[in-house]
């Protein structure tokens, strides 16, 4: 890493830097928002790809795990892939474009309005838009200076949907890169139930940077669930990046299973007094996939709850990353902040890495961390397996205890019976 | 939940203002010129009449810190160090050359006896203090200017002298061990301390031998714009035991003075190393002026299977502290182990913690921190545990808690822990409750509420320790231990 080899930058840096100037040539975006890419692709280039010496890359250095940034193709793939049992109102996105198609606008609730970004920012770009990653992150970065489409929604004020949205991200091409941008704004005493989705081509090596801006108003409710179930030889990065309002309820799932390498960040901003938050997620990860968590929540007033419960399940030579950092302001007293990270380690060659932070700057709060490392508990082997359960069995039995034990903690019955079958696809799968 | 009033009480004992042990001796010194060249080092080696091997070392140690950077991870803020600025070599002219203890010059006797540090043999000899004899290396800026018990230490085969006399008188040992545990090229300033290091203890335990008491080093900062890079080697060869003592001061001045140590254990098979410090250099004044920063690098490496490595620190003085005492368990199910308490108050920064390596089999750690901040000072636990491919059956368990008395400082907590084993179980804690379910009961059981328990068993860890520190604030160090966990957080 010399001084010489920096301003050159890696091939995939370069290969970014040649994109943009052609996304710049190209003149499809307007005068305002070709000013947002260039700041937030002049402050990528900056710092270039992030990698281990940063602190918040130390666990994935993406430096060298990116080896080369492929180009936007925008594409059909053709595929329908709705989860039925969610009944919800979907909305598909090919190769990072809105596939109107597959997207039942008409479907809609009264009371929410959902526009595809590109049209959104063409028109007129959204009061919110931009406010809520305000980030100075890599990932943030690049999804802003290549942004594609995505969707824009609003649910208002006082308006309780139903039926939850569904957002599927397909990707398809090879050696292709897609930029998905979201902004959702919950209104006051509004409730939703967002579950977005990542799948692809499993024989495909592409690569997507997603980034959903969420701002949740005064006493609304919001459950996000993000499900990573991209391709095999994917690299999936993605953040998600939050602002709350007071007495907000907030939760937050991932559901990370696919990729070769992912990255989900999240980032939680409590603005307002009396919120409640809750974070969680499970990993599940076999072969050579590395798979990172990143969270970051801000208790920066007063009397806000948050709980960061995350949980893998680590097979084969995978690798599991989870970064969680509370911070709570000076002032913010009367926090409360539970963070608690496990990991089931199954094989010698699988490794987990974990870093529980917090921050504080007030004296009257409450935050706790615990995070547990290891095999699953032979005593309970033991005794599943003397009640004539087999040990393949009884060790899947207890993964499935395992995880559910996050799972259930979400209020919502419908997304709480859809995790548990994905669970269970994936331990079925792994035995075939 | 806030603090307690008694624990808001006994910090505000220790508050920066309160530092007792600021006063200047008021010596003749021989300084080296400011700056760092390969002068200097030359300087520094001719003084201490090392060899040549020796003067290598330290100029490839200096040639390599040239090429190096500050590091800039930790969370502590301070203006950039001049490095140029400070005199690498002071010592009390009338120390020079080895002496007998009634040679000292009697200030300096003096000076540790208002600090507290009993110099004197005879006393104990005859049987007139007849208290815990305590073996001891006075420090004073950078040349060891007494050591007591030598002779006594001879007779059982031990090896207690300062690292200067050690490179004269032992290089073979020296040469095996020096830069083993913590190498050369560690980081900035342990590179740095390998190129200018003045002095420091060093020991060797020979095979089996239970050192017949308790040895420790006593470090005094003194001349003005100097910095301390010591060097301490403990080596405890296959079944003996060592417990060690270190303490620090300095008089209070206004500019921040550098102290970067380097301290290398090594427990071959079947040893033991306890290592306890008491750390109460100069925190700066109320306002932040002034005060020590100090960046060391302490490492135990248990070599041997069955070896085990404690450290114990009560941390309270210092401007900034930048400070791991690390164990690696390279030895089959050997122990390490680290205690730790630290309080800041004014304007300090505290960023330290430990690391624990565990590479060999049936490796066990075990990480009890407890984290005070008061006033505007930050305090940061850093932790590291992490189970090499091969280290089966690796255990840890690690409680961190803090505590934070008023709403101007911080507390943090960044643990970082890495397995790459199944079989390794790590616990990361910071809830009180959680120490040992058996222990806890056991102690309520017998009427003890939760408290008291926690304290209890936190004591039991430390207290023998501390108890037998010979410095006069060891009474402070044991009421900080009392210090009531209530209202910690995470």
């Amino acid at each position: 890493m010399n001084a010489e080899a920096r301003v050159q930058g890696t091939q995939a840096e370069q290969g970014l830097i040649e994109q943009f100037a052609a996304l710049k040539a190209s003149g499809e975006s307007s005068a305002d928002i070709l000013a947002v890419r260039e700041k937030a692709f002049g402050a990528f280039e900056a710092a270039g790809l992030p990698h281990r010496r940063v602190e918040d890359w130390h666990y994935t250095d993406l430096r060298s795990k990116m080896r080369t940034a492929f180009p936007i193709k925008e594409a059909k793939s053709g595929g329908v892939l709705n989860i039925e049992r969610l009944n919800a109102c979907v909305f598909t996105l090919e190769n990072g474009r809105l596939n109107e198609a597959l997207s039942s606008f008409g479907d809609l609730e009264q009371g929410v309005i959902v526009r595809p970004m590109s049209k959104a920012l063409a028109a007129q770009t959204p009061e919110a838009f931009g406010t809520v990653a305000t980030q100075d992150d890599a990932l943030v970065n690049l999804n802003t200076a290549f942004m594609q489409d995505g969707l824009a929604i609003r649910v208002k004020d006082g308006v309780k949907l139903t039926k939850p949205i569904h957002i599927i991200h397909i990707n398809s091409e090879g050696e292709s890169a897609s930029y998905p941008r979201n902004l959702v704004e919950i209104g006051e005493g509004a409730e939703a139930v967002i579950v977005e989705r990542y799948v692809g081509d499993n024989d495909a090596a592409y690569q997507i940077n997603a980034l959903s801006e969420i701002k949740v108003a005064d006493k609304g409710s919001l459950i996000w669930v993000k499900l990573q179930q991209d391709g095999e030889q994917a690299q999936h990065i993605g953040s998600t990046a939050v602002h709350l309002g007071e007495e907000v309820e907030f939760d937050h799932f991932t559901l990370n299973t696919g990729s070769q390498l992912s990255r989900s960040q999240v980032f939680v901003a409590c603005a307002g007094e009396n919120s409640k938050i809750g974070c969680r997620g499970v990993s599940m990860l076999s072969g050579k996939q590395h798979s990172d968590i990143t969270l970051l929540v801000d208790h920066a007033v007063q009397a806000c709850e948050s709980r960061e419960f995350y949980k893998s399940v680590v097979d084969d030579n995978a690798h599991s990353v989870f970064q969680g950092k509370i911070i709570v302001a000076p002032h913010a007293q009367k926090t409360d902040g539970q963070m608690m990270v496990q990991s089931l380690v199954l094989t010698d060659d699988a490794q987990v890495s974990v870093k529980p932070e917090l921050e504080i700057f007030a004296d009257d709060v409450q935050c706790a961390h615990g995070s547990t490392t290891g095999d699953i508990d032979e005593d309970l082997l033991f005794y599943l397996r003397a009640r004539g359960i087999p040990e393949a069995q009884a060790r899947q039995m207890l993964i499935i205890a395992f995880l559910s034990e996050v799972i259930e903690e979400i209020d919502n019955e419908r997304v709480v019976t859809l995790l548990e079958d994905l669970v269970k696809e994936w331990l079925e799968a792994k035995k075939g | 939940m806030v603090a307690v009033q008694e624990t808001i009480d006994q910090v505000k004992a220790i508050d920066v203002d309160q530092y007792k042990y600021g006063f200047v001796t008021d010596i003749e010194s021989e300084l080296a010129p400011k700056g760092l060249n390969e002068d200097i080092i030359r300087f520094i080696s001719a003084k201490k009449s090392e060899p040549e091997w020796m003067l290598e070392w330290r100029l490839d140690a200096f040639r390599r810190w040239k090429t190096m950077e500050e590091p800039s991870w930790a969370r502590v803020h301070y203006p950039k160090i001049d490095f140029e600025d400070l005199h690498y070599y002071a010592a009390p002219k009338t120390a020079e050359g080895p002496k007998n203890l009634d040679e000292v010059d009697p200030i300096l006797l003096d000076t540790y006896k208002k600090l507290g540090i009993p110099l004197s043999e005879q006393e104990i000899l005859a049987g007139i203090a007849p208290e815990h004899r305590i073996a001891v290396d006075a420090v004073f800026d950078s040349v060891s200017v007494a050591t007591t018990f030598k002779e006594e230490l001879a007779k059982a085969g031990v090896i207690f002298c300062p690292i200067s006399e050690a490179i004269r008188d032992y290089p073979d040992l020296v040469k095996q061990y020096l830069g083993t545990v913590v190498p050369v090229t560690d980081n900035f300033y342990a590179t740095l301390n390998s190129a200018v290091f003045s002095d420091g203890s060093f020991v060797y335990i020979p095979k089996g031998v239970r050192c017949p008491m308790e040895l420790s080093t006593y470090f005094r900062i003194n001349e003005q714009n100097t910095g301390q890079f010591e060097r301490t080697l403990i080596i405890a060869d296959e079944g003996s035991y060592v417990s060690y003592l270190e303490g620090c001061t300095a008089p209070q001045r206004d500019e921040n003075q550098l102290h970067a140590a380097v301290v290398e254990l090594v427990a071959l098979e079947g040893a033991e190393i306890k290592y306890s410090t008491v750390q109460n250099w100069f925190p700066g004044d109320a306002e932040g002026k002034g005060g020590i920063y100090n960046f060391v690098t302490k490492r135990g490496d248990c070599r041997g299977d069955n070896s085990k490595i404690a450290w114990t620190q009560v941390e309270t003085g210092s401007a900034i502290t930048w400070k791991y005492p690390s164990c690696i368990l390279r030895g089959d199910n050997s122990v390490g182990e680290f205690y730790s308490i630290a309080i800041s108050n004014g304007y300090q920064q505290v960023d330290s913690g430990t690391k624990m390596i565990h590479l060999g089999k049936n490796t066990s750690s075990r990480i009890i921190s407890k984290g005070i901040s008061a006033g505007r000072s930050q305090n940061t636990y850093r932790g590291q545990v992490s189970a090499h491919r091969k280290a089966k059956n690796a255990r840890n368990f690690t409680q961190c808690d803090s505590l934070l008395i008023g709403d101007q400082c911080g507390a943090h907590t960044v643990p970082y822990i890495e397995s790459k084993n199944a079989t390794a179980v790590f616990e990361h804690e910071a809830t009180t409750s959680k120490i040992s379910d058996d222990q806890m009961f056991y102690c309520l059981a017998r009427g003890l509420n939760e408290e008291e328990a926690v304290a209890l068993i936190v004591n039991g860890f430390v207290r023998d320790v501390i108890q037998q520190l010979p410095m006069e604030f060891a009474v402070e160090a044991q009421k900080l231990i009392g210090i009531s966990l209530e209202g910690s957080v995470g």
